[in-house]
């Protein structure tokens, strides 16, 4: 029983305001990439599935978007059960053939290429990423430039997947295929389209 | 409960379903996330025949909420049958403020032109698409111009436009005269004038492309490159008119032709009312009645 009842409660409160809500955070956030969204509406999912991850799968997933989670978020059943229960999704074990991902431990993540990355005619049956992050400052220095961004733009967020950056520049080479990637912690939301730059600053 | 009952009123907010709006929610995220490609989506029947924006009301009814502020216009003007009805239409599917100023509007949806005022970074403009596939004329068959986007083969448009040189001497394409953005996808920016073309280039507002009948959505992200296609002896020009706006003196802006009586008479005036209007309002006039001897190139 409180399992379920765990499953069945923290939905948006009013749903279809706060999911449009959500969306034009994602949208803004994808639309201007870098730029940190914050103060959008967020539901109480269960841990370690994140407030403002679970906003993007209620603005965003239903039966027709299949979810793969992370190792960290596959260990609480209740992570699969909410997200069952609130959107609809279904829950796919490869990686390969989700629309949405949920990562709960970025850094361990495996690599972005085992995600779907559209074909070339038709680039949009790709993957979107959703990683938890602790932090949007303190990571290694990104900057950042290409469209929505007027001249360059500066992150530092922590943890990001291992060798992020190289394997960001390889998700650049297969434009327009590749993935998109949202960034969420308590202090907002930043989009990452595939469109995006990356140049790691050393040292 | 009180929840309960206010989402069963709210089901329905901007006259879509939550399951067509999240649909085509993430139609629009792929799009920002490339720029220029068509993405498919499940269109749905609208209360308005095609040919009335069902693709750009789709998009906006997808995208607005309590907070927006809404602007439609319609060759220019706020004050079109279309543009009165969409406008109308929103006023009471979504209890949406709207606004004729192009500067309070957090979403204009657009047929025909763009606003001559500057947008903003946080405005969205929306655009009714009647055909979205700029290769269509050349290649009627859908997988061919698939391919074609796909490969980044675009000889067959670049031909097309030479060929209006070769037969006019410039390039007669006017209206919905093709782009590419980001120096990727050749795109149609809907049946603006020309003219229009150069603000899509790195404006400072999110530019969205709806096509109801087509079943696409594409989109330009701020602050992207877009370039009208041209060849280097034949550089890309807009319009030009010879003289300004007959009420408010604008130049450098779009002009529509008015006929004022049955012996010919006619003069020019702003296509943008709202511009127009503003321009008049802070005093600027111009050579009202004058006859019009302007012609557009
Ligand atoms: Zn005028």
């Amino acid at each position: 029983m409180d399992f379920e009842a765990l499953a069945m409660e923290g939905g948006f409160a009013r749903p279809v305001l706060e999911a449009q809500s959500a969306f034009r955070a994602l949208m803004d956030a994808l639309a201007r990439p870098g730029t940190s969204m914050a103060g959008f509406p967020v539901p109480g999912p269960p841990a370690p599935l994140s407030p403002e991850a679970g906003a993007v799968a209620l603005a965003l997933c239903d039966p027709d978007t299949p979810i793969w989670l992370d190792a960290a978020m596959r260990e609480e059943n209740a992570v699969a059960a909410w997200l069952g229960f609130h959107t609809g999704a279904p829950i796919v074990a490869h990686a390969a053939e989700a629309h949405f991902a949920f990562v709960a431990d970025p850094g361990d993540l495996i690599g972005l290429e085992n995600f779907a990355q559209g074909s070339q005619d038709y680039p949009d049956r790709s993957a979107t990423l959703v990683l938890q992050v602790a932090s949007l400052e303190g990571g290694p220095a990104l900057r950042l430039a290409g469209p929505g961004i007027e001249t360059e733009r500066a992150i530092a967020p922590r943890p990001l997947p291992r060798h992020f950056a190289r394997q960001w520049e390889q998700n650049n080479a297969r434009f327009p295929r590749g993935i998109d990637v949202l960034l969420v912690c308590r202090e907002g939301l930043i989009g990452l389209p595939r469109t995006v730059r990356i140049h790691q600053q050393e040292g | 409960m009180n929840a309960h009952a206010e989402n069963i009123a709210q089901y329905n907010f901007a006259y879509l379903d939550e399951q067509t709006k999240r649909m085509i929610r993430r139609a629009i995220l792929k799009a920002i996330a490339i720029p220029g490609y068509q993405v498919p989506f499940a269109s749905r029947e609208m209360p308005m025949p095609y040919g009335w924006g069902t693709g750009g009301v789709q998009v906006t009814a997808s995208i607005i909420g309590p907070d927006d502020v809404l602007k439609v216009i319609d060759q220019g003007s706020d004050d079109t049958t279309n543009a009165v009805s969409i406008r109308a239409f929103f006023q009471k599917v979504a209890e949406v403020a709207v606004t004729t100023e192009t500067g309070k509007a957090s979403i204009i949806q657009t047929r025909h032109r763009i606003p001559e005022e500057p947008l903003k970074a946080g405005q969205v403009l929306v655009y009714q698409v009647p055909i979205p596939e700029p290769l269509r004329f050349l290649e009627p068959r859908e997988t061919e111009t698939r391919k074609m986007h796909a490969l980044e083969e675009y000889g067959l448009m670049h031909v097309k436009l030479y060929e209006d040189i070769a037969q006019h001497g410039h390039i007669a394409t006017t209206y919905a005269y093709p782009v590419k953005v980001e120096g990727r996808y050749v795109m149609d920016p809907s049946p603006t004038p020309k003219f229009d073309n150069p603000k899509m280039h790195m404006s400072a507002a999110l530019q969205l492309f709806g096509a109801g009948r087509e079943k696409r959505i594409y989109a330009i992200p701020p602050y992207t490159r877009v370039e009208s296609l041209d060849f280097e002896d034949h550089p890309f020009e807009v319009q030009t008119f010879d003289q300004p706006c007959a009420l408010c003196g604008g130049a450098g802006v779009y002009l529509d032709e008015v006929v004022l009586d049955d012996a010919g008479g006619r003069m020019f005036v702003c296509s943008d009312t709202d511009y127009c209007e503003k321009r008049q309002a802070e005093g600027h006039a111009g050579p009202t009645g004058s006859p019009g001897e302007g012609e557009v190139q």
